[in-house]
């Protein structure tokens, strides 16, 4: 009742074990490549840490860097196992390690899977992120005298500019905040003075954007102010308006860069978790051949090779009976002294039953 | 006169030829490199095309590109008959091969070191071409509805926020250009009919910038027009303002950047240069020494191996009498 049972010659096992050495040498290298990509995810987000809340991204990338260096080991360690199992004699060194190899390996790989499924739900995490974290650059955009602060200005206007994006969901998000500073408003002018006033917390609010909110795709000269005012400008009609400025929001365009990027590395992720699986089954099949073979006593005669020894429900079964077993461990219920009466006790045990017929 | 004579026991020419052939490997994969160099440069140098007036610098790339894929076959040659020098019954047929294979070699690898050359003394051309082309692309900033000047805005406009410069010397070669289009001026205003009148060509001229010329590590929002009124602007002295806008040209910036990316291909070239040099040195010796064994029961035998046969000045004097014969007779039959 063996899971995948496959029956193995000599000769078939001296060439699995000979694939299985190359198999584990490709995926260290794949190993490699989980490594590489871990790190250029790590240098993405880092990139534009300054717009995104929380850091709670990077455990994606240090997730996959960590797999990437362990595969290399456990790879490593494989290949170096599977070259020795063409011996018989060579096995025998091998062979208590060879299980928690295996169950090490398994672990290991679904670990790689849960990196792979990380890259692709983290979106509505990101988006969170990006969402408050661009709501907080743009309110301290103006704070360019504040330490700490004094880059956002220029990080902000990289990203507008870099990424073809204005605001955080649209344009208008600009004029709900003060983006200019009253260090460089005239607070003798009536006209700055009205605006200040024009709003409960005195803040200098304007229908206009930034520089870097301009598309260089527009025929004409950039409007910037006004641009609630129709009538401001001449000639500024729709077709105007929609190329005049950046349409899209930079949520929705660091959100779409990021999704592009992790989707790709995710899919990588994926395929080198199959390949993976494949060499934790060939290497699980050289294992249990390589040990029938040293049960059957002569290393040229044919082996069987499985999966899991057992179906699944009576390993499962088996397993639950020694996890019950182990709360009985005190409990001693095989030691042949208990329950024999020793000769003391039968006698009183004898002239207990003498009296009690006295009287009844 | 023999020119750098030098004794060749058995070994010596051994060791010589089969380090040669590893040598012209070396050198096979540097000609192609020197190809993808001048590929890149040729890449770079069309990429901001639009702001060039001519392609007269473009002739470096093209120089090294040549160089490149003739270096490939010189060197495919050279390991061939090293492959060959050391059996002496194969050699002798590479005899009538060699002579012409030295000169066009030769040819080339002084063009290799020609071209570095031309890349530092193209500089000037460079600089003159992108005057030009600068001063054009400003001039048509505002075509943007004429057909074939109507990317020059958006060209004009990345190029300044890529490289982080303004105007072709400044950014006040945008104050003596109109920049702005008649469509988008309202000419029923006082403002704009009085621009217009204060000048003898009838232009719109501002003493403003696109907004590409726009700073973001400037610690105010950017200040555009009305850039050399003091009062027009609030804690604003533009004599000593050096964050709002770029203060940099954009012909300084673009031949900085062209120049800094030859002299880096430069380098590479020159070291490529020195490795076939050695190659074709190395080559010459293998012959000489090779001629003097053939026609020998004893292969083994020392020879003398020399780079020229006679002094500099007799060999220059019958390579060209050699050529005069060949063109002389390439001329005659068509009398």
């Amino acid at each position: 009742m063996a899971v995948g049972k496959v029956t193995f010659s000599k000769a078939e096992r001296e060439k699995l074990a000979e694939v299985l050495w190359l198999l584990n040498w490709i995926s260290v290298v794949t190993g490699v490549t989980l490594f590489a990509l871990g790190l250029f995810l790590k240098v993405e987000i880092q990139k534009w840490a300054e717009v995104m809340s929380e850091q709670g991204t990077l455990y994606v990338p240090h997730m996959l860097i960590t797999t990437g260096l362990a595969a290399c080991c456990i790879n490593y360690l494989g290949g170096k196992i599977c070259l020795d199992c063409a011996d018989t004699n060579k096995f025998l060194r091998w062979k208590l390690v060879m299980m928690p190899y295996i169950i090490c390996t398994f672990f290991f790989t679904s670990c790689v899977l849960a990196g792979a499924l990380m890259c692709y739900s983290i979106r509505s995490q990101l988006e969170e992120s990006l969402f408050l974290g661009l709501r907080n650059a743009m309110r301290y955009y103006k704070d360019t005298d504040t330490p700490g602060r004094c880059y956002l200005k220029r990080t902000v206007d990289m990203l507008q500019i870099q990424f073809q994006c204005c605001g955080n969901t649209g344009y208008r998000d600009w004029f709900q905040i003060q983006w200019i500073s009253t260090r460089y408003l005239d607070m003798t002018s009536s006209a700055v003075v009205d605006r200040l006033r024009s709003n409960v917390e005195g803040q200098y609010l304007m229908d206009g954007v930034p520089f870097s909110c301009c598309s260089t795709f527009s025929p004409r000269p950039c409007i910037q102010q006004q641009l609630s005012n129709r009538t401001a400008h001449i000639h500024y009609d729709q077709q105007s308006q929609q190329q005049n400025l950046w349409r899209r929001g930079c949520r929705q365009a660091l959100l779409d860069h990021y999704t592009g990027i992790m989707e790709s590395i995710g899919l990588t992720v994926l395929l080198i978790w199959l390949f993976e699986l494949l060499v934790l089954t060939g290497v699980r099949y050289l294992q249990t051949a390589m040990e029938n073979v040293l049960r059957l006593g002569d290393p040229d005669l044919e082996s069987d090779g499985w999966i899991l020894e057992n179906s699944l429900a009576e390993m499962a079964r088996s397993n639950f009976n020694i996890i019950k077993n182990l709360g009985k461990c005190y409990q001693v219920d095989d030691d042949p002294n208990i329950n024999i009466p020793t000769a003391a006790a039968e006698r009183e045990v004898s002239s207990r039953q003498v009296q009690v017929p006295v009287t009844g | 006169m023999v020119v750098m004579k030098m004794k060749f026991p058995f070994e010596k020419r051994v060791k010589l030829a089969q380090g040669l052939w590893l040598l012209s490997w070396c050198a096979t994969v540097a000609g192609a490199t020197t190809f993808t160099l001048g590929c890149v440069l040729k890449t770079e140098l069309r990429r901001r095309a639009e702001v060039m007036d001519n392609t007269d610098v473009h002739i470096v790339p093209n120089t090294l590109m040549i160089v490149g894929l003739a270096s490939l076959g010189i060197n495919y040659f050279a390991s061939k008959i090293c492959q060959d020098a050391l059996d002496a019954g194969r050699f002798p047929r590479w005899k009538n091969f060699l002579k012409p294979y030295f000169a066009v070699s030769c040819f080339f690898t002084v063009l290799m070191l020609l071209a570095v050359i031309m890349s530092y003394a193209m500089k000037g051309s460079l600089e003159s071409s992108l005057k030009v082309g600068l001063r054009n692309g400003i001039r048509f900033y505002k075509d943007t509805d004429t057909p074939g000047r109507c990317f020059q805005k958006q060209n004009i406009d990345r190029l300044q926020m890529e490289f982080q410069c303004c105007g072709n010397n400044d950014f006040r070669d945008w104050f003596e250009v109109q920049w702005i289009s008649n469509r988008y001026l309202d000419f029923s205003t006082k403002e704009v009919k009085d621009r217009v009148k204060s000048n003898v060509d009838g232009r719109y001229l501002v003493d403003g910038v696109p907004f590409s010329c726009c700073n973001p590590s400037s610690p105010r929002p950017c200040i555009q027009y009305k850039l050399t009124n003091n009062s027009a602007h609030y804690n604003y002295e533009y004599q000593t303002e050096e964050l709002n806008i770029y203060l940099r040209g954009c012909r300084e910036a673009l031949v900085n950047y062209y120049m800094s990316l030859m002299n880096t291909i430069g380098a590479g070239v020159l070291s490529i240069f020195i490795l076939q040099g050695s190659v074709l040195v190395s080559l010459r010796f293998l012959q000489t020494a090779m001629e003097a064994v053939a026609g020998k029961e004893n292969t083994e035998i020392e020879t003398e191996g020399y780079l020229l046969e006679k002094g500099v000045k007799d060999t220059i004097m019958e390579v060209r009498s050699t050529v005069w014969d060949v063109v002389y007779s390439q001329m005659s039959p068509s009398f």
